[in-house]
């Protein structure tokens, strides 16, 4: 009993529902487990921005309870989960790691968190991530920065870098983050766990703190592709209050996993395999290529021709769009307010000059200057023109192929601290996963090994537009293929 | 030679839609409740919330562009204005940039006689802001923000007006046409329909653009004349006096009746406007205009011709009858049940008016009906009650509730066309005025009216009045 206590934590979200429905475990015991996990590893770690004790062992009550009466909700009942702190949570201080927000209370649920309620799950802490979801490597973070779990001088991705290091460090059993332009997929590959970017459309983005509207998804983070799965068909679908979710049902996307890849087409984008690429992560990509046409599928190179502008178009696209939305925290109605100005003008310049760091201070004026009367054109129109071709690109590709298979980041987790003064250098993590979220198709991340240092490389799984039970496929095959996903930090 | 300038103006009008609900929230749009009790977090622009278009909006929009000629795009966008202030909570007002809802359109207006066609540029969806207060405190500011998120519709004209006259001429038709849809109570003090106007001046038969001035805060249509008037005239005098018109933002101010300069062009907002992504494009259908199309009533310029055609009116009545759809559909009730149109028209616009006006009643609730109306007017024209003692019988009516018929037994008003009743009443009149009888006879004629009045009276106004000036006139010639 207490060995199974002690270990509890290090389970998967389909085992502890399992045993949790058999009643050898209680929601309480998973969450007790978690929560002094959470005090073992947080103080190197730093996952969390806030914990919820109190919430998380009262809702595992009333999960227990449920149970008990034969009314339980299904498999996400009483599961401890992580949250990211750009998700508006009720009564629960929601700050998107910065000071600008610090203090903010939301008085209503993003839609997914509501789902999850209804679903039963238990939250145990708001994680941390880079300011407003603006960085790869959390260490944008006003409050906090966060350590890679497999080697605590290393970022460990970002900007959701705290609930890839809180899932990777079994301080819960899955996550929920944002990705605009890889903020699930390169932690979670920095942090040896999976994470998806869903179809945009797929989940619902009310209640999730924009950073770039157009490109936004929330997705889950977890410890193998089922949990993964199981966590997307909890929070996608339609909803009223989000004007640009798909209204599409949510398939069964369990039912997909087993179904493997024999006949699927795999793609192989010539354009992902570059120079300055770190050697280790090349091939331990191409490994995992010949492993899944070891298992039937069949592998084909295609070409995304127009891949190399994606950055670019993505820095203009994002920005600019970043530049609105975050036009709302003014120090008028709630958050931070600068103290001693002397005039309206002096209010706005005062509170945003002090409450957002530098990085988001950098996206605003590059998104205000793309903008600008007479610099529209040459900017803002000509990236949404690069952002049509580069969704042409997949949409030619998807003719051959069923998904495509690239690296998720160029490198391993680099150290903390090795990109902070080099803005450039820091947005070239992003090199191969920005293009899905322009083209706003669904991609999926998980372990394919790991570097000579002992650092995990992620394998991204891309598909077509809804295409997640394809991708769901690919990757379950070949996980249960090969078991990198087994493997913990040693910590 | 002296120079003879004309103005070129173009007028921006702001119309509040008379939804139920918000723009792009499910709050009330209900005016005048207390500050903040009308808000949600997405009206009040918390973080992540999300805008959710409302279709009557919409709908009322494409309404209002179809009634004023409009294209149609069957592809909308909506766009973010971006620009900072406090009452305006999102840093980011949503509304229309490329691709508004209706395109080149057009009004008609009638000034001294002649029509004028004045161009519509756009029809566009937009949201109000709030209000910011500054009172009750000390240098500390409110914001109320009940107003944020009510959806209003821009109406942007082509610089076709001359004149101020055409200006208010155009607001004033342009609102009848916006009640006329019930799509704005066209409540211009209360700021439901607001006026902006683009002014410039350029010598007379020139076909070049002068700088303009953009003059804001005409809240009713007195104010639009008057201020394009001052406008107009201060251009040409700074002209006149060798001066340049500077490219400016400027307030009516009603109470000194001038123009004052607010901000200057180097001031002027760049509002960074793109394609508003919380948004998805808006796809308006040939079904869906079909369908609002189908919903059209028949508008005030229509309903003007009609009425001086079908009804043989004088122009000055078909405009005053169809000010207001109630107006001219209780006109058209009134003569459906048996009045005469002319009879009609003088009554309603004359007494019913004077009336309602008394008591601040709109005609849809006038407590007499138009049959009853129409019923009272054929008392009037069957001689059972005089015209004078009609507006009596009509007062009561007003107040009471009753009919015609009923009033005039009640109060003992019908009309004496009792020819031997009225000799007697006469006769009793010359006995108790011998000298001015004699006056009369003697030639001063203009004692007629004296007698008439004194017969009156002594009938307590019941006298037929054609039937007493015939008996009269004999029994005065002796």
């Amino acid at each position: 009993m207490k060995m199974t206590a002690m270990s509890l934590h290090t389970i998967t979200i389909h085992e502890a529902a399992v045993r949790l429905a058999r009643k050898e475990i209680s929601s309480v015991d998973l969450t007790r487990a978690v929560l002094s996990r959470i005090e073992e590893v947080e103080p190197r770690i730093r996952a969390y921005l806030a914990l919820l004790p109190e919430d998380a062992f009262r809702t595992a009550e009333a999960a227990d309870a449920r149970r008990r009466q034969g009314k339980a909700r299904g498999p996400l009942d009483g599961i401890p989960l992580a949250i990211k702190d750009n998700l508006c949570t009720r009564g629960i201080e929601t700050t998107c790691a910065s000071k600008i927000l610090k203090g903010f209370v939301p008085p209503y649920d993003a839609t997914v968190i509501g789902k999850l309620r209804a679903a039963g799950a238990v939250f145990v802490g708001k994680t941390n991530m880079d300011e407003f979801a603006m960085g790869s490597s959390t260490e944008n973070s006003a409050f906090q920065q966060t350590k890679n779990p497999w080697a605590q001088d290393r970022i460990p991705g970002g900007s959701s870098g705290g609930s890839a290091a809180a899932v990777a460090a079994d301080a819960c059993l899955g996550a929920l983050g944002s990705d605009t332009g890889g903020s699930i997929r390169q932690p979670a590959a920095c942090c040896g766990i999976v994470g998806l970017k869903p179809t945009y459309g797929r989940v619902s983005r009310y209640g999730l703190v924009a950073f770039a509207s157009s490109l936004d998804q929330i997705g889950p983070l977890a410890k193998d592709v089922e949990d993964t799965a199981l966590l997307l068909a909890a929070i996608g679908g339609h909803d009223s209050k989000d004007s640009t979710s798909a209204d599409l049902p949510v398939p069964n996307y369990r039912a997909a996993l087993a179904r493997g890849v024999k006949g699927l087409k795999v793609g192989i984008p010539k354009e992902y395999f570059v120079e300055g690429m770190d050697p280790s992560v090349e091939a331990a990509v191409r490994v995992a290529v010949r492993t899944i046409e070891g298992l039937g599928a069949e592998a084909v190179e295609v070409s995304l021709p127009h891949t190399e502008y994606a950055i670019a178009a993505y820095y203009i696209l994002a920005t600019s769009e970043a530049s609105s939305n975050l036009a709302r925290y003014d120090g008028i109605k709630y958050g931070f307010r600068a103290e001693g100005a002397k005039d309206l003008l002096d209010l706005y310049q005062k509170t945003r000059s002090e409450g957002f760091g530098a990085e988001v201070k950098r996206r605003i004026m590059l998104g205000t200057y793309s903008l600008s009367a007479g610099y529209y054109e040459a900017y803002y129109r000509k990236a949404q023109q690069v952002r049509t071709l580069i969704k042409g690109d997949f949409d030619r590709a998807f003719e051959r192929v069923d998904v495509i298979l690239t690296p998720t980041a160029p490198t391993p987790a680099f150290r903390l601290g090795e990109k902070v003064d080099d803005p450039l250098q820091m947005y070239l993590s992003d090199i191969f996963t920005i293009s899905v979220n322009l083209a706003g198709i669904p991609a999926l991340s998980l372990p394919c090994g790991f570097s000579p240092e002992g650092l995990p490389i992620g394998l991204q799984v891309l598909g077509k537009p809804f295409g997640e039970e394809t991708i769901f496929r690919t990757a379950c095959a070949y996980e249960q293929a090969t078991e990198w996903y087994r493997r913990r930090p040693p910590l | 030679m002296t120079t003879r300038y004309e103005a070129v103006i173009g007028l921006e009008v702001h119309a509040q839609l008379l939804t139920r609900s918000k723009n792009f929230c499910g709050c009330s749009t209900r005016f005048g409740k207390m500050p903040n009790t009308q808000t949600c977090p997405v009206c009040i622009g918390m973080p992540g919330v999300l805008p959710v278009l409302n279709r009557t909006a919409v709908e009322y929009a494409i309404k209002t562009a179809l009634a004023l000629g409009c294209a149609i795009t069957p592809h909308g966008r909506f766009a973010r204005k971006n620009y900072f202030y406090p009452d305006l909570p999102k840093g980011y007002q949503i509304s229309q940039y490329e691709l508004p809802i209706g395109t080149m359109g057009a009004l008609e207006i009638v000034v001294g006689g002649e029509v004028h066609r004045i161009g519509i540029t756009r029809v566009h969806l937009e949201e109000d802001a709030g209000k910011n207060l500054h009172e009750g405190g000390d240098g500390v500011s409110f914001v109320d923000m009940n107003r944020c998120g009510v959806p209003l519709m821009e109406i942007v004209s082509e610089p076709d007006i001359r004149t101020a006259e055409e200006a208010a001429a155009y607001m004033r038709e342009l609102r009848s046409i916006l009640r006329y849809l019930e799509v704005c109570d066209g409540n211009m003090e209360q700021g439901s329909l607001r006026c902006d106007a683009n002014v410039s001046i350029r010598p007379e038969g020139s076909a070049d653009l002068g700088v303009k001035a953009e003059v804001k805060n005409m809240n009713s249509f007195k104010f639009v004349q008057k201020a394009l008037e001052y406008e107009i005239a201060r251009q040409i005098r700074v002209i006149e006096e060798g001066g340049r018109i500077v490219q400016e933002t400027r307030l009516w101010d009603p109470d000194q009746e001038i123009t004052v300069s607010m901000r200057s062009k180097e001031e002027a907002h760049d509002y960074r406007y793109f394609p508003e992504p919380d948004l998805v494009p808006l796809v308006i259908d040939e079904a869906w205009q079909e369908e609002v199309r189908r919903t059209l009533p028949e508008l005030p310029a229509a309903k003007r011709e009609r009425f001086v055609r079908q009804y043989a009116l004088p122009k000055y009545d078909a405009d005053e009858l169809t000010a207001t759809a109630s107006t001219a559909a209780s006109f058209e009730a009134t003569v459906k049940a048996g009045a005469s149109p002319k009879a009609a028209s003088n009554w309603i616009m004359g007494e019913i008016q004077r009336l309602l006006n008394l008591e601040s009643i709109a005609i849809e609730a006038c407590p007499v009906s138009p049959e009853r109306l129409a019923e009272l007017l054929k008392r009037i024209e069957d001689g059972t009650v005089s015209g004078k003692l009609a507006k009596t019988v009509l007062e009561a009516m007003f107040k009471t509730g009753k009919d015609a018929a009923a009033i005039i037994a009640e109060q003992g008003l019908t009309q004496i066309s009792d020819t031997a009743a009225l000799e007697r009443a006469i006769a009793e009149v010359l006995a108790r005025h011998q000298k001015e009888l004699v006056e009369y006879r003697a030639g001063k004629e203009k004692l007629f009216g004296f007698f008439v009045g004194q017969v009156m009276k002594a009938t307590q106004g019941k006298a037929n009045p054609g039937l007493l000036n015939e008996i009269l006139k004999k029994r005065l010639a002796g």
